[in-house]
Protein backbone atom coordinates (compact mmCIF):
# COMPACT_ATOMS: atom_id res chain seq x y z
CA UNK A 1 0.00 0.00 0.00
CA UNK A 2 1.04 3.14 -0.82
CA UNK A 3 0.89 6.60 1.21
CA UNK A 4 -2.55 7.75 1.19
CA UNK A 5 -2.98 11.27 1.93
CA UNK A 6 -6.46 13.09 2.04
CA UNK A 7 -8.56 10.37 3.00
CA UNK A 8 -11.85 10.70 4.82
CA UNK A 9 -9.96 8.24 7.43
CA UNK A 10 -7.28 11.33 7.68
CA UNK A 11 -10.07 13.83 7.50
CA UNK A 12 -12.61 12.48 10.20
CA UNK A 13 -9.77 11.17 11.74
CA UNK A 14 -8.12 14.64 12.59
CA UNK A 15 -11.26 16.12 13.63
CA UNK A 16 -11.59 13.29 16.37
CA UNK A 17 -8.36 14.72 18.04
CA UNK A 18 -10.37 17.94 18.92
CA UNK A 19 -12.76 16.19 21.20
CA UNK A 20 -13.05 17.51 24.36
CA UNK A 21 -11.48 20.86 23.50
CA UNK A 22 -12.07 24.22 22.80
CA UNK A 23 -11.46 26.09 19.20
CA UNK A 24 -10.57 29.24 20.12
CA UNK A 25 -11.20 32.56 17.56
CA UNK A 26 -8.14 34.78 17.09
CA UNK A 27 -6.95 37.93 15.16
CA UNK A 28 -3.50 38.36 16.15
CA UNK A 29 -0.41 36.44 16.84
CA UNK A 30 -0.68 37.33 20.71
CA UNK A 31 -4.50 36.43 20.77
CA UNK A 32 -3.49 32.60 18.77
CA UNK A 33 -0.07 32.46 21.93
CA UNK A 34 -2.59 33.44 24.72
CA UNK A 35 -5.14 30.83 23.56
CA UNK A 36 -2.66 27.76 22.72
CA UNK A 37 -1.12 29.17 26.15
CA UNK A 38 -4.54 28.10 27.55
CA UNK A 39 -5.22 24.94 26.41
CA UNK A 40 -6.87 25.80 23.04
CA UNK A 41 -6.81 22.65 20.41
CA UNK A 42 -6.50 24.53 17.28
CA UNK A 43 -7.43 28.26 16.77
CA UNK A 44 -9.40 29.87 13.89
CA UNK A 45 -7.44 32.16 12.25
CA UNK A 46 -9.91 35.65 11.68
CA UNK A 47 -9.36 39.41 10.40
CA UNK A 48 -12.28 40.19 13.04
CA UNK A 49 -14.43 37.99 15.69
CA UNK A 50 -17.47 37.67 14.79
CA UNK A 51 -18.89 40.58 17.06
CA UNK A 52 -16.95 42.92 15.23
CA UNK A 53 -18.14 42.11 11.45
CA UNK A 54 -21.58 42.29 12.84
CA UNK A 55 -20.89 45.49 13.97
CA UNK A 56 -18.87 46.68 10.31
CA UNK A 57 -21.30 45.31 8.02
CA UNK A 58 -20.48 45.37 4.67
CA UNK A 59 -19.11 41.99 2.55
CA UNK A 60 -17.33 39.72 4.72
CA UNK A 61 -14.71 37.95 3.46
CA UNK A 62 -11.62 35.48 3.77
CA UNK A 63 -8.95 36.99 6.04
CA UNK A 64 -6.00 38.54 4.63
CA UNK A 65 -3.17 36.17 3.89
CA UNK A 66 -0.24 37.87 6.00
CA UNK A 67 -3.30 37.82 8.93
CA UNK A 68 -3.54 34.14 8.90
CA UNK A 69 0.70 33.49 8.05
CA UNK A 70 1.35 35.30 11.25
CA UNK A 71 -1.20 33.41 13.25
CA UNK A 72 0.25 30.15 11.55
CA UNK A 73 3.81 31.11 12.76
CA UNK A 74 3.24 31.95 16.21
CA UNK A 75 1.70 28.41 17.66
CA UNK A 76 2.18 24.66 17.20
CA UNK A 77 -1.41 23.75 17.49
CA UNK A 78 -3.35 23.11 14.16
CA UNK A 79 -5.10 26.18 12.52
CA UNK A 80 -8.12 26.92 11.11
CA UNK A 81 -9.67 29.78 8.37
CA UNK A 82 -13.08 30.90 7.31
CA UNK A 83 -14.38 30.67 3.81
CA UNK A 84 -17.23 31.95 2.55
CA UNK A 85 -19.83 29.72 1.66
CA UNK A 86 -19.42 28.24 -1.80
CA UNK A 87 -15.86 30.24 -2.30
CA UNK A 88 -14.28 27.31 -4.13
CA UNK A 89 -11.14 29.82 -5.11
CA UNK A 90 -10.52 31.29 -1.67
CA UNK A 91 -10.61 27.34 -0.48
CA UNK A 92 -8.35 26.64 -2.98
CA UNK A 93 -5.78 29.70 -1.82
CA UNK A 94 -6.42 28.68 1.72
CA UNK A 95 -5.09 24.92 0.91
CA UNK A 96 -2.44 25.80 -0.67
CA UNK A 97 -1.30 27.91 2.30
CA UNK A 98 -1.58 24.98 4.52
CA UNK A 99 -3.99 25.89 6.57
CA UNK A 100 -4.98 22.62 8.93
CA UNK A 101 -8.80 22.89 8.47
CA UNK A 102 -11.67 25.17 6.71
CA UNK A 103 -14.33 26.13 7.87
CA UNK A 104 -17.04 27.22 5.65
CA UNK A 105 -19.16 29.62 7.29
CA UNK A 106 -22.31 31.18 7.46
CA UNK A 107 -19.99 33.90 9.50
CA UNK A 108 -18.61 35.55 6.43
CA UNK A 109 -21.04 36.73 3.97
CA UNK A 110 -21.94 34.15 1.27
CA UNK A 111 -20.20 33.63 -2.47
CA UNK A 112 -22.91 31.48 -3.78
CA UNK A 113 -26.82 31.27 -2.90
CA UNK A 114 -27.17 28.10 -4.10
CA UNK A 115 -24.49 26.04 -3.66
CA UNK A 116 -22.03 25.19 -0.98
CA UNK A 117 -18.48 23.77 -2.04
CA UNK A 118 -17.78 20.08 -3.19
CA UNK A 119 -15.33 19.48 0.11
CA UNK A 120 -14.44 16.15 -1.72
CA UNK A 121 -12.38 17.75 -4.06
CA UNK A 122 -9.99 18.79 -1.54
CA UNK A 123 -7.13 17.22 0.48
CA UNK A 124 -7.47 19.83 3.55
CA UNK A 125 -10.61 19.10 5.81
CA UNK A 126 -14.12 21.39 6.36
CA UNK A 127 -16.00 22.00 9.14
CA UNK A 128 -19.34 23.58 8.35
CA UNK A 129 -22.37 24.47 10.15
CA UNK A 130 -25.68 22.82 11.03
CA UNK A 131 -29.42 24.01 12.44
CA UNK A 132 -30.69 20.08 11.92
CA UNK A 133 -29.68 16.94 10.91
CA UNK A 134 -30.58 17.35 7.91
CA UNK A 135 -28.34 20.72 6.88
CA UNK A 136 -25.16 18.50 8.78
CA UNK A 137 -25.78 15.28 6.40
CA UNK A 138 -25.94 17.76 3.37
CA UNK A 139 -22.42 19.11 4.33
CA UNK A 140 -21.49 15.52 5.21
CA UNK A 141 -22.63 14.62 1.87
CA UNK A 142 -20.76 17.33 0.27
CA UNK A 143 -17.52 15.73 2.05
CA UNK A 144 -17.76 18.26 5.70
CA UNK A 145 -15.92 16.43 7.73
CA UNK A 146 -16.91 18.06 11.44
CA UNK A 147 -20.13 19.89 11.74
CA UNK A 148 -20.68 22.63 13.96
CA UNK A 149 -23.83 23.00 14.69
CA UNK A 150 -24.62 26.69 14.59
CA UNK A 151 -25.40 29.33 17.06
CA UNK A 152 -25.84 32.95 16.23
CA UNK A 153 -22.66 34.23 16.49
CA UNK A 154 -20.97 37.40 17.95
CA UNK A 155 -23.80 37.33 20.09
CA UNK A 156 -22.73 35.97 23.20
CA UNK A 157 -26.62 34.54 23.94
CA UNK A 158 -26.39 30.76 23.64
CA UNK A 159 -29.99 30.24 22.90
CA UNK A 160 -29.36 29.11 19.23
CA UNK A 161 -26.31 26.90 19.83
CA UNK A 162 -28.90 25.32 22.49
CA UNK A 163 -32.01 25.48 19.94
CA UNK A 164 -29.92 23.81 17.14
CA UNK A 165 -27.79 21.27 19.28
CA UNK A 166 -31.11 20.14 20.44
CA UNK A 167 -32.37 19.93 17.47
CA UNK A 168 -30.01 17.76 15.96
CA UNK A 169 -29.58 15.41 18.98
CA UNK A 170 -33.65 14.70 18.79
CA UNK A 171 -33.32 13.97 14.61
CA UNK A 172 -30.62 11.40 15.66
CA UNK A 173 -32.82 10.29 18.30
CA UNK A 174 -35.65 10.17 15.87
CA UNK A 175 -33.97 8.05 13.63
CA UNK A 176 -32.48 5.50 15.99
CA UNK A 177 -36.26 4.37 16.92
CA UNK A 178 -37.53 4.34 13.31
CA UNK A 179 -37.76 1.60 11.51
CA UNK A 180 -35.59 0.47 8.31
CA UNK A 181 -38.64 1.28 5.81
CA UNK A 182 -39.13 4.57 7.08
CA UNK A 183 -35.68 5.17 6.74
CA UNK A 184 -36.20 6.90 2.79
CA UNK A 185 -39.57 8.98 3.73
CA UNK A 186 -37.66 10.65 6.50
CA UNK A 187 -34.41 10.86 3.94
CA UNK A 188 -36.65 12.49 1.49
CA UNK A 189 -38.48 14.48 4.40
CA UNK A 190 -35.29 16.10 6.21
CA UNK A 191 -33.72 16.51 2.35
CA UNK A 192 -30.81 14.72 3.40
CA UNK A 193 -29.03 10.97 1.13
CA UNK A 194 -30.58 8.18 2.66
CA UNK A 195 -27.30 6.15 2.98
CA UNK A 196 -26.41 8.57 5.68
CA UNK A 197 -29.29 8.56 7.56
CA UNK A 198 -28.83 4.47 7.41
CA UNK A 199 -25.70 5.45 8.95
CA UNK A 200 -27.00 7.92 11.17
CA UNK A 201 -29.16 5.03 12.65
CA UNK A 202 -26.45 2.38 12.99
CA UNK A 203 -24.36 4.72 14.97
CA UNK A 204 -26.57 6.12 17.10
CA UNK A 205 -24.49 9.70 16.11
CA UNK A 206 -23.69 11.77 13.76
CA UNK A 207 -20.99 9.92 11.44
CA UNK A 208 -18.14 12.83 11.76
CA UNK A 209 -17.36 15.17 15.38
CA UNK A 210 -19.82 17.23 15.99
CA UNK A 211 -18.55 20.66 17.97
CA UNK A 212 -20.85 23.30 19.11
CA UNK A 213 -20.62 27.15 18.01
CA UNK A 214 -22.06 30.71 18.09
CA UNK A 215 -22.67 32.71 21.36
CA UNK A 216 -20.54 30.74 23.89
CA UNK A 217 -19.32 33.14 26.35
CA UNK A 218 -18.37 31.67 29.61
CA UNK A 219 -17.78 28.56 31.18
CA UNK A 220 -20.93 27.75 31.94
CA UNK A 221 -22.08 27.87 28.44
CA UNK A 222 -19.21 25.72 27.31
CA UNK A 223 -20.96 23.34 30.11
CA UNK A 224 -24.07 23.21 28.84
CA UNK A 225 -23.37 22.43 25.32
CA UNK A 226 -21.46 19.63 26.17
CA UNK A 227 -24.24 18.23 28.60
CA UNK A 228 -26.71 18.35 25.69
CA UNK A 229 -24.16 16.12 23.59
CA UNK A 230 -21.23 18.08 22.09
CA UNK A 231 -17.90 17.26 21.34
CA UNK A 232 -16.00 20.37 21.85
CA UNK A 233 -17.10 24.13 21.70
CA UNK A 234 -15.94 26.25 19.29
CA UNK A 235 -15.69 29.63 20.73
CA UNK A 236 -15.64 32.97 18.74
CA UNK A 237 -16.06 36.58 20.12
CA UNK A 238 -16.27 35.34 23.93
CA UNK A 239 -12.70 34.88 24.99
CA UNK A 240 -11.11 38.16 23.58
CA UNK A 241 -14.18 40.32 24.04
CA UNK A 242 -14.14 39.55 27.98
CA UNK A 243 -12.66 41.57 29.98
CA UNK A 244 -9.47 38.72 30.71
CA UNK A 245 -9.02 36.76 27.89
CA UNK A 246 -6.22 34.64 29.66
CA UNK A 247 -8.30 33.67 32.19
CA UNK A 248 -12.05 32.88 30.62
CA UNK A 249 -9.77 30.86 27.95
CA UNK A 250 -8.64 28.57 30.67
CA UNK A 251 -11.68 28.40 32.38
CA UNK A 252 -13.46 27.50 29.57
CA UNK A 253 -11.14 24.61 28.66
CA UNK A 254 -11.29 23.29 32.06
CA UNK A 255 -15.47 23.52 31.74
CA UNK A 256 -15.47 21.65 28.45
CA UNK A 257 -13.22 18.74 30.34
CA UNK A 258 -15.39 18.62 33.26
CA UNK A 259 -18.43 19.45 32.00
CA UNK A 260 -20.00 16.50 34.25
CA UNK A 261 -18.22 17.51 37.91
CA UNK A 262 -20.50 20.30 39.20
CA UNK A 263 -17.22 21.27 41.95
CA UNK A 264 -14.99 21.94 38.96
CA UNK A 265 -17.42 23.91 36.99
CA UNK A 266 -17.80 26.02 40.56
CA UNK A 267 -14.66 26.24 40.77
CA UNK A 268 -13.59 27.33 37.12
CA UNK A 269 -16.79 29.78 37.36
CA UNK A 270 -14.95 32.11 40.18
CA UNK A 271 -13.28 35.10 39.42
CA UNK A 272 -13.28 35.09 35.60
CA UNK A 273 -14.08 38.70 35.43
CA UNK A 274 -16.41 40.54 33.02
CA UNK A 275 -17.88 38.04 30.13
CA UNK A 276 -18.32 39.88 26.43
CA UNK A 277 -21.88 41.55 26.25
CA UNK A 278 -24.53 40.02 25.26
CA UNK A 279 -27.46 40.83 22.22
CA UNK A 280 -30.73 39.84 22.19
CA UNK A 281 -31.69 37.39 18.89
CA UNK A 282 -34.85 38.58 18.51
CA UNK A 283 -33.38 42.37 17.80
CA UNK A 284 -30.60 41.41 15.53
CA UNK A 285 -31.05 42.70 11.79
CA UNK A 286 -28.50 39.62 10.41
CA UNK A 287 -28.87 36.36 11.36
CA UNK A 288 -25.98 34.76 10.29
CA UNK A 289 -27.51 31.25 11.06
CA UNK A 290 -30.03 31.53 8.10
CA UNK A 291 -27.34 31.61 5.36
CA UNK A 292 -26.42 28.58 4.13
CA UNK A 293 -28.84 25.76 2.30
CA UNK B 1 -8.73 -5.33 36.61
CA UNK B 2 -9.22 -1.69 35.66
CA UNK B 3 -7.22 -0.30 32.17
CA UNK B 4 -7.97 3.59 32.01
CA UNK B 5 -7.93 6.12 29.30
CA UNK B 6 -6.83 9.12 30.14
CA UNK B 7 -10.05 11.56 29.57
CA UNK B 8 -9.16 15.13 29.57
CA UNK B 9 -9.00 15.88 25.18
CA UNK B 10 -8.60 14.06 22.36
CA UNK B 11 -9.86 10.71 21.29
CA UNK B 12 -10.05 8.91 24.15
CA UNK B 13 -13.88 7.37 23.21
CA UNK B 14 -12.06 5.91 20.47
CA UNK B 15 -9.55 4.10 22.76
CA UNK B 16 -12.26 2.90 25.25
CA UNK B 17 -14.58 1.40 22.32
CA UNK B 18 -10.81 -0.37 20.92
CA UNK B 19 -10.87 -1.91 25.25
CA UNK B 20 -14.47 -2.71 24.77
CA UNK B 21 -14.53 -4.65 21.96
CA UNK B 22 -11.39 -6.83 23.24
CA UNK B 23 -13.90 -6.76 26.67
CA UNK B 24 -11.28 -5.41 28.98
CA UNK B 25 -13.03 -3.47 31.47
CA UNK B 26 -12.19 0.21 31.28
CA UNK B 27 -13.00 3.71 32.42
CA UNK B 28 -12.27 6.99 31.55
CA UNK B 29 -9.43 8.79 33.56
CA UNK B 30 -10.09 12.34 34.54
CA UNK B 31 -8.65 13.01 38.43
CA UNK B 32 -5.97 11.49 40.51
CA UNK B 33 -8.48 9.13 42.18
CA UNK B 34 -10.07 7.71 38.94
CA UNK B 35 -5.93 7.11 37.76
CA UNK B 36 -5.47 5.38 41.27
CA UNK B 37 -8.11 2.59 39.92
CA UNK B 38 -6.38 1.22 37.11
CA UNK B 39 -3.34 -1.07 36.20
CA UNK B 40 -2.42 0.07 32.38
CA UNK B 41 -3.28 3.56 30.79
CA UNK B 42 -3.72 4.70 28.02
CA UNK B 43 -3.09 8.20 26.55
CA UNK B 44 -5.00 9.21 23.19
CA UNK B 45 -4.33 11.24 20.40
CA UNK B 46 -5.35 14.87 20.32
CA UNK B 47 -3.73 18.21 21.57
CA UNK B 48 -0.03 17.52 23.52
CA UNK B 49 -0.19 21.05 24.86
CA UNK B 50 -3.45 21.14 26.18
CA UNK B 51 -3.31 17.11 27.74
CA UNK B 52 -0.33 18.35 29.25
CA UNK B 53 -1.21 21.20 30.79
CA UNK B 54 -4.54 19.47 32.05
CA UNK B 55 -2.55 16.68 33.37
CA UNK B 56 0.20 19.18 34.82
CA UNK B 57 -3.15 21.23 36.68
CA UNK B 58 -4.89 18.06 37.98
CA UNK B 59 -2.00 16.37 39.43
CA UNK B 60 -2.50 13.58 37.40
CA UNK B 61 0.66 14.12 35.78
CA UNK B 62 2.96 13.55 39.37
CA UNK B 63 0.80 10.66 40.19
CA UNK B 64 1.21 9.32 36.86
CA UNK B 65 5.10 9.36 36.87
CA UNK B 66 5.07 7.56 40.39
CA UNK B 67 2.94 4.95 39.14
CA UNK B 68 5.11 4.23 35.98
CA UNK B 69 8.44 4.25 38.06
CA UNK B 70 6.72 1.30 40.16
CA UNK B 71 5.72 -0.13 36.40
CA UNK B 72 2.55 0.43 35.68
CA UNK B 73 2.46 0.04 32.02
CA UNK B 74 1.40 3.31 29.78
CA UNK B 75 0.96 3.60 26.45
CA UNK B 76 0.59 6.82 24.26
CA UNK B 77 -0.58 7.67 20.71
CA UNK B 78 0.74 10.43 18.98
CA UNK B 79 -0.10 13.21 21.33
CA UNK B 80 0.56 10.58 24.05
CA UNK B 81 3.84 10.05 22.79
CA UNK B 82 5.23 13.36 22.60
CA UNK B 83 3.67 13.45 26.31
CA UNK B 84 5.65 10.20 27.11
CA UNK B 85 8.79 11.84 25.27
CA UNK B 86 12.03 12.90 27.20
CA UNK B 87 12.70 15.64 24.46
CA UNK B 88 11.07 17.68 22.30
CA UNK B 89 13.27 18.73 19.61
CA UNK B 90 11.44 21.78 18.04
CA UNK B 91 9.86 22.74 21.32
CA UNK B 92 11.85 22.07 24.07
CA UNK B 93 10.14 24.14 26.50
CA UNK B 94 7.30 22.42 25.74
CA UNK B 95 6.06 20.40 28.97
CA UNK B 96 6.19 16.54 28.94
CA UNK B 97 6.01 13.32 31.61
CA UNK B 98 9.49 13.09 30.36
CA UNK B 99 9.22 9.18 30.94
CA UNK B 100 10.07 7.96 28.14
CA UNK B 101 13.91 8.00 26.36
CA UNK B 102 13.03 9.21 22.85
CA UNK B 103 13.19 12.70 21.30
CA UNK B 104 10.38 13.67 19.32
CA UNK B 105 9.62 16.14 16.62
CA UNK B 106 6.68 17.61 16.48
CA UNK B 107 4.20 17.89 13.40
CA UNK B 108 7.67 16.98 11.83
CA UNK B 109 6.13 15.21 8.88
CA UNK B 110 3.87 18.66 8.15
CA UNK B 111 0.71 20.18 8.51
CA UNK B 112 -2.49 18.20 8.25
CA UNK B 113 -2.91 18.40 4.10
CA UNK B 114 0.87 15.90 4.84
CA UNK B 115 -1.11 13.51 6.94
CA UNK B 116 -1.19 9.95 5.35
CA UNK B 117 -2.32 6.19 5.65
CA UNK B 118 0.14 3.75 5.25
CA UNK B 119 0.80 -0.22 5.58
CA UNK B 120 3.49 -1.18 7.96
CA UNK B 121 5.69 -4.07 9.22
CA UNK B 122 4.84 -5.23 12.87
CA UNK B 123 6.84 -8.47 13.25
CA UNK B 124 5.53 -7.73 16.96
CA UNK B 125 1.93 -8.46 15.91
CA UNK B 126 1.96 -10.62 13.27
CA UNK B 127 2.22 -9.06 9.82
CA UNK B 128 1.23 -5.81 8.12
CA UNK B 129 -0.75 -3.05 10.03
CA UNK B 130 -2.52 0.18 8.35
CA UNK B 131 -1.37 2.91 10.23
CA UNK B 132 -2.82 6.04 9.84
CA UNK B 133 -0.50 8.99 11.04
CA UNK B 134 -2.22 12.58 11.43
CA UNK B 135 -0.08 15.64 11.80
CA UNK B 136 2.62 12.97 13.63
CA UNK B 137 5.24 13.77 16.02
CA UNK B 138 8.25 11.93 14.77
CA UNK B 139 10.70 9.82 16.29
CA UNK B 140 14.31 11.38 15.75
CA UNK B 141 16.75 9.48 17.91
CA UNK B 142 15.86 6.35 20.53
CA UNK B 143 18.05 5.66 23.82
CA UNK B 144 19.83 2.22 23.87
CA UNK B 145 16.93 0.57 26.02
CA UNK B 146 14.50 1.62 23.72
CA UNK B 147 13.18 -1.04 21.13
CA UNK B 148 11.97 -0.54 17.89
CA UNK B 149 8.60 -2.58 17.03
CA UNK B 150 7.89 -1.11 13.46
CA UNK B 151 9.84 1.98 10.95
CA UNK B 152 8.03 3.54 8.31
CA UNK B 153 11.47 3.93 6.02
CA UNK B 154 13.96 4.59 8.48
CA UNK B 155 12.32 6.18 11.11
CA UNK B 156 10.88 4.35 14.33
CA UNK B 157 6.99 4.61 14.66
CA UNK B 158 5.94 2.39 17.45
CA UNK B 159 8.30 2.09 20.19
CA UNK B 160 8.72 0.64 23.80
CA UNK B 161 10.56 0.88 26.67
CA UNK B 162 9.98 -1.35 29.47
CA UNK B 163 6.56 -0.74 30.52
CA UNK B 164 6.19 1.96 28.01
CA UNK B 165 4.85 1.55 24.57
CA UNK B 166 4.17 4.72 21.81
CA UNK B 167 3.59 5.00 18.74
CA UNK B 168 3.68 7.72 16.12
CA UNK B 169 0.04 6.56 14.80
CA UNK B 170 -3.46 5.85 15.87
CA UNK B 171 -4.92 2.31 15.94
CA UNK B 172 -7.73 3.25 17.73
CA UNK B 173 -9.20 5.03 14.49
CA UNK B 174 -8.84 1.88 12.47
CA UNK B 175 -10.95 -1.55 13.10
CA UNK B 176 -7.32 -3.59 13.98
CA UNK B 177 -7.02 -4.41 17.51
CA UNK B 178 -3.43 -6.04 17.46
CA UNK B 179 -1.40 -2.95 19.13
CA UNK B 180 -4.49 -2.66 21.82
CA UNK B 181 -4.30 -6.21 22.42
CA UNK B 182 -0.13 -6.53 22.68
CA UNK B 183 -0.79 -3.30 25.37
CA UNK B 184 -3.29 -5.52 27.46
CA UNK B 185 -0.25 -8.22 26.99
CA UNK B 186 1.94 -5.83 28.49
CA UNK B 187 -0.91 -4.91 31.08
CA UNK B 188 -1.82 -8.45 31.78
CA UNK B 189 1.80 -10.13 31.99
CA UNK B 190 2.84 -7.73 34.60
CA UNK B 191 -0.63 -8.58 36.58
CA UNK B 192 -0.69 -12.07 35.53
CA UNK B 193 -4.03 -11.77 33.67
CA UNK B 194 -4.31 -13.33 30.38
CA UNK B 195 -6.83 -12.07 27.43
Amino acid sequence: MLMEKGTWTIKTGFADMFKGGVIMDVTTAEQAKVAEEAGAVAVMALERVPADIRKAGGVARMASISKIKEIMQAVSIPVMAKVRIGHIAEARILEALGVDFIDESEVLTPADDKFHINKHEFKVPFVCGARDLGEALRRIAEGAAMIRTKGEAGTGNVVEAVKHMRRVMDDIRKVTTMLDEQLVAYAKEIGAPVELVREVKRLGRLPVVNFAAGGVATPADAALMMMLGADGVFVGSGIFKSKDPAKMAKSIVMAVTYWNDPEMLLKVSEDIGEPMPGLEVEELEVRMQERGW
Amino acid sequence: MIVGVLGLQGDFREHVWALQKLHAETILVKTVEDLKRVKGLIIPGGESTTIGRLARLTGIADELKKRVSEGMPVYGTCAGMILLAKRIANYPQQYSFQMMDITVERNAYGRQVESFEVELNIPAIGDKFKAIFIRAPKIVDCGENVEVLAKHGDTPVLVRQENLLASSFHPELGDDLRIHEYFLRMVGVKYARVY
